[in-house]
C-alpha cells in the first residue's frame, strides 16, 4: 500500500474521534472509586468509633498520607496517559507521601516508648490490611488500566505502576476508615506492602498491556 | 520560525479535522508524512539501519497519529505531541532492527523542519500487512487506499450501508496498527 493510499483511508475513517482521553481517564478514576466505595460500604464498612477517631491526630494522619499519595499519583497519571515526556514536577510530587510517612514514623518513635514500638507496628489487623487494600483497589485498577489503553503512554511500565498507585491509594483511603490500627509505624509497614504490591502488579501489566 | 508557523498550521488543520473536515485532515496527513519521512530517514541513518523500510515506519506512525488523536489536548501545541509519537515509533522500529538506543534520540527528531515528499522506496511490508486483513476489511481498505474509492462507492459495490463500511474501515485500520506492533514483538 502506498502511503498516499493509507492517507486516503485514514481521511475516510470518520468513525468519529474517541472521547478526549482526559475525560475517559476522569470517568475511569471516578467510576472505579465509586465502585470501590460501594463494595466497601456493603462488605466492610467504617469502624464503629469513626466519629471519635476522626478527631485523633493519628487517624487524620493516616488519611492525609493516603490522600497525598492519591493526589500525586493522579497528577502523574494525567501526564502519563498522553504521549510525551513525564513532567518532572509530578514525579517529584510522588515523593511527598513517602516523605510524609517517614516523618510520621519518626515522630511516632519519638513520642512512644521503645517497648511499645513492636506492638504498634504489628497492630491487630495486619493480615486484613494487606488483603483488603489490594481487593478494594481491584475495580479502580481495572478501570484505570482500560483508560490507559485508550491513551498512548510513552512509558508503559511507569504508567502501569502509577495506575497501581492510584487504585491502591483509593483502596487504602477507604480501608483506613475501617482499620483500627492508626500508628504511622503500622501504616509504614502494612499499608506500604499492600500499595507496593499494587504498583508492582501495575508495572508488570503495564509492560504488556500498555504498548501501542 | 518557519517551524513554529508550520506547527501552528498543523494544529489548525487538526482542530478542523476533529470537527469533521476530511479535506483538512488529508492535507495535514500529507504534510506530516513528508516530515515524518525525512525524520525517519535521518533516524535510520544515525543508527545505521538500512533505509529500505522507512516507509513502513512512516505508515505505522501515521496510523498511530490517527488512532490516538483523541490523546492530543487541543489547548496544547500539536508539535510536541507529534514528536512524541514519532519518537515512540522510531525507537520501536530501531529496536525491532536490533539497534540499542542509548544516544538521546531527540536530536534526530528535532525534525519536522525538512521535507521528504517522495515515497518511492520499498513498501513490501505494508503490502503484506494489508494482505493479512480479514476478507471484508481487506476489500474495503484496499478499495479506498489503492483504488481511491469513496465510502459511498464501496458501500454500493459491496451492497452494504455506509455506516457498516465505516465501521469495517475503522476496524481494518486498527488491525493494521496491531499488525505493525506484532511485527515488532516477534
Amino acid at each position: 500500500m502506498k502511503t498516499d493510499g493509507l492517507i486516503a483511508a485514514l481521511a475516510a475513517d470518520t468513525q468519529g474521534v474517541s472521547m478526549p482521553i482526559g475525560r475517559t481517564l476522569g470517568l475511569a478514576v471516578a467510576g472505579g472509586a465509586v465502585a470501590a466505595a460501594i463494595v466497601f460500604a456493603i462488605d466492610i464498612g467504617m469502624r464503629p468509633d469513626v466519629s471519635t477517631a476522626i478527631t485523633t491526630p493519628r487517624f487524620l494522619f493516616k488519611l492525609l498520607f493516603t490522600l497525598t499519595l492519591l493526589a500525586s499519583a493522579l497528577g502523574l497519571i494525567w501526564n502519563l496517559v498522553r504521549p510525551g515526556a513525564v513532567s518532572s514536577g509530578w514525579l517529584i510530587a510522588l515523593a511527598a507521601a513517602p516523605a510524609l510517612l517517614a516523618i510520621g514514623a519518626v515522630v511516632e518513635m519519638l513520642v512512644v516508648p521503645t517497648s511499645d514500638w513492636e506492638h504498634r507496628l504489628v497492630g491487630s489487623n495486619a493480615y486484613m490490611c494487606v488483603i483488603l487494600i489490594p481487593a478494594l483497589s481491584a475495580l479502580p485498577f481495572a478501570a484505570v488500566l482500560l483508560a490507559l489503553r485508550q491513551g498512548a503512554t510513552s512509558h508503559p511500565v511507569l504508567a502501569g505502576a502509577v495506575a497501581g498507585l492510584v487504585s491502591a491509594s483509593i483502596g487504602a483511603t477507604l480501608y483506613a476508615t475501617h482499620c483500627i490500627d492508626d500508628s504511622p509505624l503500622f501504616i509504614a509497614t502494612w499499608y506500604v506492602i499492600a500499595i507496593t504490591f499494587m504498583a508492582l502488579l501495575g508495572a508488570l501489566l503495564g509492560a504488556r498491556l500498555l504498548r501501542w | 520560525m518557519a517551524q513554529l508557523n508550520r506547527e501552528e498550521e498543523w494544529a489548525a488543520l487538526m482542530r478542523a479535522a476533529i470537527d469533521g473536515d476530511a479535506a483538512a485532515y488529508r492535507r495535514l496527513l500529507e504534510s506530516l508524512s513528508h516530515s515524518l519521512r525525512a525524520a525517519t530517514r535521518r533516524g535510520f541513518a544515525q543508527f545505521g539501519a538500512a533505509q529500505n523500510d522507512v516507509e513502513d515506519v512512516v505508515q505505522e506512525t501515521l496510523l498511530a497519529i490517527h488512532l490516538k488523536r483523541h490523546t492530543w489536548d487541543s489547548s496544547q501545541p500539536l508539535g510536541p505531541w507529534i514528536r512524541a509519537i514519532a519518537r515512540h515509533k522510531l525507537i520501536d522500529a530501531l529496536r525491532r532492527r536490533g539497534r540499542r538506543i542509548e544516544v538521546p534520540i531527540e536530536t534526530v527528531l528535532d525534525f519536522l523542519a525538512a521535507d521528504e515528499p517522495r515515497s518511492d522506496l520499498d513498501r513490501q511490508d505494508a503490502e503484506r500487512l494489508v494482505n493479512e486483513l480479514r476478507g471484508r476489511q481487506q476489500t474495503i481498505v484496499r478499495s479506498i487506499s489503492v483504488e481511491g474509492k469513496s465510502i459511498r462507492e464501496v458501500a454500493e459495490r459491496l451492497g452494504m450501508n455506509e455506516g457498516a463500511v465505516r465501521v469495517a474501515l475503522h476496524r481494518g485500520l486498527k488491525a493494521l496498527a496491531a499488525m505493525h506492533r506484532r511485527g515488532h514483538e516477534t
